[in-house]
């Protein structure tokens, strides 16, 4: 399939082995996006994280064992035709994979809440409004007024901070430009990590710090070239944006499901 | 679900979906109304008396 | 009191004996209603789905709901298609359970959704590429085709057939039932199988995950033959109900006996299908997404049992007993068939969703488990407490069943 390589597409590369774990980028996501949350939040399966940080170990006893943090934004796939897991689903053309820059999109006006693209989706990425968002006395006035706030009934999820790209547009066209610099459409969990593990651009701009990390290959798929990188649940054919490096062999081997039989050596 | 509705493209799968729903809800339409009309023709000639 | 209501030649219990039964009913009907309106006033929070389990008891409601209520049609097409004179004398009760069943499915759909009131967009903003599209259109389709098939019943009441246009309308209706039937059944290959297509097109799920045909995946066939297969046994199970509660026996052998054969087959073939289906998916398709087959069966719950219970007990044993005619004519045996039949069928849909939703995909996540709440558990029973006011009232004041009154004529 040709890909018109002018066509951006915005994607991820997280180096897992310079996450920490502190889940920063959690915190400013929610803050961004106006992200609602319970008055008691302890049960985290109906809790609205847009990104979420797991936390894995190589399951090795002390003095081997290790720890690795994976933070799992929405991998806005493209599937194998352009179809996103998420996006075939939704009866109400509630969610589309925008062809211009490759982020899936999420029109809350549209959503009538059946939750079949949250069935669809196997990264747990998209998340359900149970309630009604209530802010805390005076907290309405933080909220962001580029990000339009859920009512329950709803799916949301992480839109890669879409009206950065918006607000970075209307820039550019105010300057008489079409093309964004790198540095001015940044997700705000990419700029809120201390660590610098996340970095967010253009995949298939050369000239962006995430296509030189990566490589992907797109005669197959947008495969990383780079054998530290990969992504989570490749062989599903997500064709997902989201990539992750590690130097950590055992790291690599748990972002996808292996039979016993199969050797994950030969990959990577 | 109808051809002004914003989603709607004239491409083979909602040539397909569409057509068939549509020749299914003319079936069943046409089926009714030649059924309400001959009923009320029927009633109009005096037929359906008083039965069992 | 309501005598001139009922149907000529047949008896039936007095109005305040009738009355207190659809009392009880009407008391477990408004239990559901409050669990309904909770969910419609508070939201879903009222249920125990979470992120993790967004499709739960009622999306499985919904489609053994349908499963079983695939009885109408396809006792339908054998009546008006395939010209099985038999059946006329149960094709009125196959519709009834029909319309209850797809009513329930509807209503508990307008219950599920975060917001109903936007419930239209599916039909408006349709994305015809999405197998839940193709659901709503020919389940809400088929529902219509279903109240057409049950409307010549209603008019056949002794006092709405004194009207000569009513008269007419359930006679014309009649005659072309069979056009009808046959779009009944044309819709309803679309939409039991579209509901498989549901699970089977997911490939972020490799549990579900089938191969395709075409555009459909292989789910989309089973559903329809196994809706086909076990519908016609929920039929039979709702008739052999029927006929202990009124004391009365509705339908002679020989119906039974033929309806109870040709199901009895059909669930023979579907289950060798579905086996094939498992064993290909275990052997090939699983594992070329990173999969065994143990890796979805080792939960406490979700153990290999649950295979061996649908495909054996839910599926051969049924299916061994109504192929035999001694199986058939033993009453023990019938009624162990049509209920074991109902339970596989019922047990295939809770696996095609609710184990779906608890086997981990990512290689780093637990099985999550899920048990209702409430108000869940009781919306789901108001479809069905629903179904029994409607069966109870059709059965007292139409005539249902044609050989009611050959088979209990009154001194």
């Amino acid at each position: 399939m040709k890909v018109d390589t002018k066509q951006k597409k915005f994607g991820m590369a997280i180096d897992l082995d310079k996450c920490t774990g502190c889940g920063s980028c959690m915190v400013a996501c929610m803050s961004e996006n106006n992200v609602p949350f319970k008055k008691d939040e302890t049960n985290k399966l109906d809790s609205i994280t847009w990104i979420k940080v797991y936390k894995v170990t190589n399951d090795k006893k002390y003095p081997d064992t290790d720890l690795c943090y994976i933070p799992r934004p929405c991998m806005h796939c493209d599937g194998q035709h352009g179809h996103a897991p998420c996006v075939s689903v939704c009866p109400a053309v509630a969610t589309d994979n925008d062809k211009s820059t490759g982020v899936v999109s999420q029109i809350y006006t549209r959503c009538f809440g059946c939750r079949y693209c949250m069935a669809a989706c196997p990264y747990h990425a998209r998340y359900f409004n149970w309630w009604d968002p209530v802010w805390p006395e005076g907290m309405e006035k933080y909220l962001s007024p580029n990000v339009s706030p859920r009512m329950r009934g709803v799916v949301e999820k992480c839109s890669f901070c879409f009206h950065r790209y918006q607000l970075a547009m209307d820039k550019a066209y105010v300057e008489g430009r079409r093309e964004l610099r790198e540095d001015e459409y940044q997700t705000s969990c990419t700029q809120a990590c201390p660590a610098g593990a996340i970095t967010f651009g253009d995949l298939n701009n050369p000239k962006h710090t995430v296509h030189k990390m990566v490589q992907p290959d797109n005669k197959h798929h947008g495969k990383p070239k780079n054998p530290k990188a990969f992504r989570l649940l490749e062989r599903l054919g997500t064709n997902a944006k989201v990539y992750y490096l590690s130097d950590r062999k055992w790291v690599r081997k748990l972002g996808d499901n292996q039979t016993p039989n199969e050797e994950s050596s030969k990959k990577h | 679900m109808f051809p002004f509705s914003f989603e709607w493209a004239w491409d083979a799968a909602h040539i397909v979906f569409m057509g068939g729903l549509w020749y299914a809800l003319s079936i069943v339409g046409l089926g009714m109304t030649y059924c309400i009309i001959k009923a009320t023709m029927d009633t109009i000639s005096g037929k359906g008396g008083n039965h069992h | 009191m309501d005598s001139a209501l009922i149907p000529k030649g047949v008896k039936r219990c007095p109005l305040p004996v009738f009355a207190a039964g659809i009392a009880v009913v009407g008391a477990v009907v408004l239990w559901g209603v409050a669990g309904m309106l909770l969910c419609w006033l508070k939201g879903l929070n009222q249920t125990n789905m979470n992120d993790s389990y967004g499709f739960a008891l009622w999306i499985w409601a919904d489609l053994a709901v349908i499963a079983v209520g695939g009885g109408a049609f396809f006792t339908g097409f054998l009546r008006y298609i395939i010209n099985k004179e038999e059946l006329k004398n149960i094709v009125n009760f196959a519709v009834l359970v029909g319309v209850n069943c797809y009513v329930g499915a509807l209503l508990i759909l307008g219950i599920d959704v975060g917001q109903p009131l936007r419930g239209w967009f599916i039909f408006w903003h349709a994305n015809v590429h999405s197998m839940l599209t193709e659901v709503a259109f020919c389940l809400s389709c088929y529902l219509g085709v279903l109240i057409i098939e049950y409307i010549p019943l209603v008019l056949e009441n002794r006092q709405i057939d004194k009207v000569p246009f009513f008269h007419n309308l359930g006679h014309n209706m009649h005659e072309i039932m069979a056009v009808f039937a046959a779009t009944g059944v044309f819709l309803s290959c679309f939409h039991q199988g579209s509901l498989g297509g549901v699970a089977g097109v997911l490939f972020g799920r490799p549990f579900s995950y089938r191969e395709h045909l075409l555009v459909w995946p292989w789910t989309f066939f089973l559903f329809t033959w196994s809706a086909a297969a076990f519908g016609p046994c929920f039929t039979i199970l709702c008739t052999k109900i029927t006929e202990v509660i009124t004391g009365k026996k509705l339908v002679k052998d020989n119906v039974i006996e033929l309806l109870a054969k040709i199901s009895g087959w059909m669930i023979f073939f579907y289950i060798i299908a579905k086996t094939t289906d498992t064993w290909y998916w275990a052997a090939h398709t699983a594992p070329a997404m990173g999969f065994e087959l143990n890796d979805f069966y080792n939960n406490v719950l979700y153990g290999k049992w649950i295979l061996y219970a649908e495909i054996i007990v839910g599926g051969f044993i049924p299916a061994l007993i109504l192929i035999t005619k001694a199986g058939r004519r033993n009453p023990l045996l019938l009624w162990t068939a049509v209920l074991l039949a109902t339970f596989g069928v019922c047990l295939n849909r809770w696996v095609m969703v609710c184990q779906t939703m608890a086997a981990p995909v990512l290689p780093f996540d637990k099985w999550v488990l899920y048990s209702p709440s409430w108000q869940e558990v009781s919306t789901t029973i108001l479809p069905v407490a629903l179904g029994i006011i409607v069966v109870s009232l059709s059965y007292r004041y139409l005539p249902v069943f044609p050989q009611e009154q050959e088979l209990n004529p009154i001194d």
